[in-house]
């Protein structure tokens, strides 16, 4: 059965879709990424979509997927790479990715990923100070 | 008057089909100088269409044609099933309706993808869905 790799990057899980997708290899993708993320205990997931062609309403779906069922295992979800006739597309077919992030490129996406993790424990600093002012 | 310039036809009978589909639409768009925006609306259409087709169907038949019409060419594409058709063509013509569990924007999204679209449905009989992508339009 085919497989698209997940590969780890420190807290961050890595995936570069590189052919287009028939139905099953979706769902797989979907499937693995949840079991990696529980595996790893990832902290953010990088999906980069620059090799598709295409995204249909199953395919958005799946990626809306992916992003809920991250994120209430605690990881966010960043899709990047989007081609301009890919976004005109989707927008004409009305589908909004909920659920999901998206950046330009994998480098700002592994920027934004940076920042939503880390922004969290760099709140809790910041509460930490402000409630040492305040006493 | 429509002219049909040439003929292609594919069985689709299970998911592994809907790839090469929608290469070989893509081939087609290409020939004919289509713009890579309406050649990526049109084969998302036909990934729609196609995965309805199977999904709601029991798979069916494609036609691909390259099809002229005064100064302007196209491509229109058949999809027929033989599947147990559409009750309520409106119904499932609507934004958000979906018997299956997608987000139903199958059919309404295909159409704002194309330039003309067209559905047939008999219960109990098939449902024939064709669709004219232009060049420029």
């Amino acid at each position: 059965m085919d497989r698209i790799p997940i590969l780890q990057m420190g807290k961050f899980l890595l995936v570069t879709i590189q052919v287009d997708l028939y139905d099953r290899l979706a769902l797989n993708l979907e499937t693995d990424l949840a079991q990696m993320v529980n595996k790893t205990g990832a902290r953010g997931v990088l999906i980069d979509i620059s090799a598709l062609s295409i995204v249909d309403s199953f395919m958005g779906r799946i990626l809306g997927n992916i992003g809920t069922m991250s994120k209430i295992m605690d990881a966010e979800t960043v899709v990047v790479g989007m081609q301009p006739a890919v976004a005109i597309t989707l927008v004409e077919l009305g589908l909004e990715l909920r659920g999901v992030s998206t950046a330009l490129n994998v480098e700002k996406g592994m920027q934004l990923l940076s920042v939503k993790v880390g922004s969290f424990e760099d709140h809790e600093l910041e509460e930490d100070h402000d409630a040492g002012s305040v006493e | 008057m429509l002219v049909v310039l040439n003929k292609d036809s594919m069985l689709i009978q299970r998911e592994q089909d809907v790839v090469p589909f929608r290469n070989r639409v893509k081939e087609y768009a290409v020939k004919i100088g289509m713009s890579l925006v309406n050649q990526t609306k049109l084969i998302t259409a036909a990934s729609e269409l196609v995965r309805n087709m199977l999904k709601y169907g029991n798979g069916g038949s494609a036609l691909i044609e390259v099809v002229s019409r005064g100064r302007e060419n196209g491509i229109r594409l058949t999809f027929a099933d033989k599947g147990p058709g559409i009750k309520d063509i409106d119904l499932a013509m609507k934004d958000g309706f979906s018997t299956g569990k997608s987000l139903g924007l199958g059919l309404p999204g295909t159409k704002r993808l194309v330039s003309e679209f067209d559905i047939k449905s008999i219960v109990g009989k098939g449902t024939t869905v064709t669709v004219i992508k232009w060049k420029n339009g």
